[in-house]
Formats: structure tokens, sequence, C-alpha cells
């Protein structure tokens, strides 16, 4: 108990010292949990769009992006013809913009694709999808921002699309996304008789390998993953990852160095006190203890306070209404526990010199020189 | 840690200095010039000399707090050197009481008096027990919560003095314990000092330059110039 007033003392002693480093900390952690929610939910977004109904992803073999990648439309349709495939549903992915939206996501899929048809049509009808070339249907939130209605013509990049429904869907890319008939999006983005991607479900899961094996021998340019596998090796959402940690791997650094600042300035302002400890019966051990404890709080607090403010940068980029759909601001366990773990560690690191210098504090140097 | 088995003439020898010699600045002061000395258990020893005698370094050597350059150093039986229990001679065998109380004065009275037996991993409501034993002899009692800035000088000194002797030590080493206080004052913190070593059975080993203080000792060894000049037992 007294272990930890004397922590709590040291600390409250220099309150606008350790409050400076607190913040420091609590920046660094809320920057870190937003930027990696934020990416992480956009990563979880978009594979949540590729494994829609579906178990395989198909697509061009070494492409950096799946925007890049070009499927030709007769591998989809002799792969759907495969005695193990239930369906498989050629995607292509395309950028489009809009006036006041630079940028909306667009998925040329076909009528029976169970993002158009297992969707939540909110007005229109499913039936008329794909009936013309310029029909698009529009997610909810697309259509609130293009303030568009079934019946309305829309511009979109360069063209003018006739809107026929509107669906509701969970997906922020896919609720602010516009659908378009394949074959017109093919048209469109210049992709005639080919597709990003090919999502695939088979009757039996566990035939999964045969069919990737089936993909290699039958198209070497293609390559099938399964969902976790692709999310797990695809090189854009690992740059996105690790880019985000980086981030926020930088501002813990800072956040470091803030409490080793404090810490050093601690032990320098009470080199007697410690003396007096060791006089006391204080081991070395004991007198580091405290000051790894005192860092340990800071950054404990500091944390707390972090996770905190995180949340609520995350809640305000939610109900931004730029972002509206794109930002998923679920805390994840394992983030807020990666974090916590990431600035204890920081905050002990910071204390390292501090807490050797304290512990070679010599008592009868310090209290000889009063 | 050696141990030795030592009996002077009036009992058995719990502080005992060999030769000791001891200079700082890489030997360009030398404080202590081969000190004997010996202290049998339960005495109460006042230590007079002039400031700079040595007085303190000799205190310091024997609390284990430093190291003497040449010569031996035994405590109770143990010699003091740096392959020594260093940790349980300052936990349990020696208590120490400054001139300068050295209380930690953001903690209240309590709280300074219990960091020893934190150090020494006693169990909380014997610590609370013993305190409360000590400040009940010291006349704390009513000041227990009270912060180290709110207390008299004197007030602090009895702090220092509980807590020297909280884990019931059997030397106390006390450095011109009354030197920072007025003369009534003073006489009221050693009137207590040597009531509780005598209750307590504690060796006391006092370094002063007040000589009437040091009249009230059982014993008063006289250093000089880094050297005992009176038969340390006599």
């Amino acid at each position: 108990m007294i272990f930890l007033r004397l922590i709590a003392t040291n600390l409250s002693r220099h309150r606008i010292r350790s409050l400076i480093s607190m913040a420091g900390i609590a920046f660094s952690v809320a920057a870190m949990l937003t930027v990696v929610t934020v990416l992480e939910g956009a990563v979880g977004m978009f594979s949540g769009i590729l494994s829609n109904d579906s178990q395989i992803i198909v697509f061009e073999r070494n492409v950096s992006d799946l925007f890049f990648s070009s499927v030709p439309e007769a591998a989809a349709q002799a792969i759907a013809s495969w005695p193990m495939v239930e369906h498989a549903d050629p995607v292509l992915f395309g950028i489009v913009s809009s006036a006041g939206q630079p940028i909306i996501t667009c998925f040329g899929v076909t009528a029976s694709d169970a993002r158009i048809a297992k969707a939540a049509w909110t007005a229109g009808k499913r039936s008329d999808f794909g009936q013309h070339a310029d029909d698009v249907a529009l997610g909810q939130r697309a259509a609130e921002f293009m303030a568009a209605k079934v019946g309305d013509r829309v511009p979109i990049g360069h063209g003018s699309f006739h809107v026929i429904g509107i669906v509701k869907t969970t997906n922020g890319f896919e609720d602010g996304g516009v659908f378009m008939p394949l074959d017109a999006a093919q048209k469109f983005f210049h992709k005639e008789g080919a597709s990003s991607v090919i999502t695939v479900k088979l009757w039996d899961k566990s035939q999964a390998a045969a069919f990737k094996n089936m993909v290699k021998a039958k198209y070497p340019n293609l390559i099938g993953l399964e969902d976790e596998e692709f999310n797990h090796s695809y090189s854009q959402f690992r740059i996105l990852k690790a880019t985000a940690w980086a981030v926020g791997a930088c501002g813990l650094l800072l956040g470091g160095l803030g409490v080793a600042n404090t810490m050093i300035m601690s032990v320098f302002t009470r080199i007697r006190e410690i003396a007096i400890l060791r006089v006391n019966g204080f081991s070395r051990t004991q007198v580091g203890g405290l000051i790894f404890g005192e860092s340990a709080l800071v950054s404990l607090l500091g944390a707390a306070l972090g996770l905190t403010m995180g949340s609520g940068f995350l809640l305000v980029l939610k109900e931004t209404p730029a972002l509206h759909g794109y930002i998923d601001a679920s805390l994840r366990p394992a983030v807020m526990l990666v974090v916590i773990a990431l600035a204890l560690m920081t905050g002990i690191a910071g204390a390292l010199y501090p807490a050797v210098y304290a512990m070679r504090i010599r008592a009868v140097e310090a209290l000889r020189f009063e | 840690m050696r141990t030795m088995e030592q009996e002077s003439g009036s009992g058995r020898v719990v502080l005992c200095a060999e030769g000791v010699w001891k200079s700082y600045d890489d030997g360009a002061v030398t404080v202590l010039k081969g000190v004997d000395m010996e202290v049998s258990a339960g005495q109460t020893v006042a230590l007079c000399g002039p400031s700079g005698c040595g007085k303190s370094t000799l205190l310091h050597l024997f609390g284990g707090l430093d190291e003497a350059d040449r010569g031996r150093i035994v405590v109770n039986g143990a010699e003091v050197n740096r392959h020594g229990d260093l940790l349980r001679l300052l936990r349990r065998e020696v208590g120490f009481v400054f001139q300068l109380h050295n209380l930690i004065p953001d903690l209240t009275l309590e709280e300074n008096c219990l960091i020893p037996t934190v150090a020494a991993g006693t169990p909380r409501a014997m610590a609370r027990a013993r305190l409360g034993e000590l400040a009940e002899r010291t006349g704390l009692s009513h000041r227990l919560g009270h912060r180290i800035q709110k207390l008299s000088g004197g007030e602090r000194q009895r702090t220092a003095l509980c807590r020297a002797l909280m884990n019931r030590p059997r030397i106390l080493l006390a450095d011109e314990p009354t030197g920072s206080l007025d003369e009534q004052t003073s006489e009221v913190v050693l009137e207590l000092l040597l009531d509780l070593a005598a209750g307590e059975g504690v060796t006391l080993l006092m370094a002063t330059h007040d000589r009437g203080l040091a009249a009230r000792c059982d014993r008063m060894v006289e250093m000089h110039d880094g050297r005992i000049h009176e038969p340390a037992y006599a």
C-alpha cells in the first residue's frame, strides 16, 4: 500500500509534468487506435464484399491491386460449370466520381449475383436489374448523397444512368456504391469481356483445395484463394495494416520519449528521497520497481484516456457526412489489448534509464551533500 | 559474510572497528585513520568530536552505507563489506537517525514510519501494531495522519526515531540527532532516545559534538582528526 502510495505521491507532486506525459501517451494511443480501427474496418468491409455468399475468390495472379486484375469472362463461365461449384459470379470493380462525391465504388455484377439477388431493395424491383445498359441500382447512402430516387437519371463519371432501384446493405462500400450490369460496367470501364474477380461458392467447402488446384491447372495466370487466405496474403491489405501500425508506433515512440523525460526529471529531483529509502532498507529492485511503477501508471492512465479519446474520434468520423458508412467504429478487443500493451511497454522502456540511474544512487553520497 | 563471536570485558561486542581507514576524492582527503573501536550490546555510547573528524563516516561504515578502504567493520558478529548481506543489515540489524530528520515530506507520519517495514516485507498488521506502540511511547499517536510539513522539528525527529525502530533493530546509529533542534527540544528528544534504547534493549552509538548530551550516555568516545583518542572501551 505504501509502495503504491509512494508511486501516486511522486506523480501527484508534479501534476502538470505527469499530466503532460499522460497526454502524450493518450494522444499516441488515440491516434493508433483510430488509424488501426479505421483501416482494419476498411479492410474488413472490402473483404466482406468479396466474401458475400462465397468462399473463394479467383483473380489474376501476381496483381498488386484487385482493381488491376483482369479475369476473362470465359473463365468465369467455365468455372461456373464445374461440378463442385454452386455458383461463380464475375465482379468488376471500378472507381467513379459524381458531383460532390469524388470517389464512388462501382460494382459490375450479373443479376444473379448475391449482392443484387439477396440485397434488401428499399425501392425499385430487383427483376428490373440488367434490363437496360444504362440502368443502375444505388446503395442507400449513395442515393442519399446523390439525392436520387428510382426513375431519376444521375450523372456518374462521364455518363448518365437511370436509377432502377435502391438497395440497403451493411457494408459501407456497397451502401455508398453503384451497382451496374456487368456488361455495362465492362463498357464503361473499357474492360470488355473481363471482370476483376470471380467470387465462388462451392457445394462442399472441403473441396476448396481441389478447386484451387483446378484453377491453377486450367488457368495458370489466375489464382484461387479462400477468403481467409486472401485476407492474410493480399498485399494491399498487408500494406494498409502495416502502415496503420507503423503510424501508431511512431506516435507511441513520441509518447515514450515524453515518459522518459518525465521519469528522468522525477528521479533527478528526488535523489535524496531515494537515498532515504535505501537507508531504510529498500533494495535496488524495490527502488527500480517504484520508477517502473510510476511510468506504468502514467502509461496505463494515458492508455485509458487514449482509448476514450480514440473512441470519440471514431464516433466523430463515423458521423461525419462525407464518411458515412465507410467508417467501422466498432472497437475490437484484440486491437485494444495490443494498444494497451504497446503503451505499457513504451512507458516501461521510457523508464529504463531513469530506473537504472535511481538504482545506482549511493545513499551515503546523496545524504552527505545536504 | 564471516561470523565472529567476540566478547569484551563488559559483554558481547556488537559493533567493532579494527584498523579502519577511509578516504575520499581518490585518497586526497583521509577521514578515518586507523580507527579501532568496540561497543558492547546494550551500551549507549557518545561519539564526540568536532565537525569533520569522521564521526558520521564511522556511523555510515557501521550501517553498511559505505565501505572502508582498509580494516574491518563487524556488526553483530558479521563482517560488513560489499559481499555481505547489506540489506539485512539495514532492514534488521541497524536503524539510523540523522541530524536532518530525512523524512519524506509528502507522506504522512504514519507512512514515513512504515517505509522500513515495506522494505523488509513485514506483514501490515504487525507493522501497524508496532507503529502504534512506538507512537504511543513517543507521544505521536494523535499525529499519525499528519503530513511531515505540519509537524514541528521535535515531532519530526521523534518520527525519525520511530521509523528507525520500526523493524526492532538491535543497534541504533544516531548522527547528531539533536543537532537541528533547540535546547529544550533537544533535551526531550535525547531523553526519549535514551529511554527507548533502554526499553528496547538497543545498543546506541550517537555522534554528537554536544558534550552535555554525551555525558548522559554510558560511555563517551573522543574522535579527533580521524582517530579515536580515548580508549575505545574504558
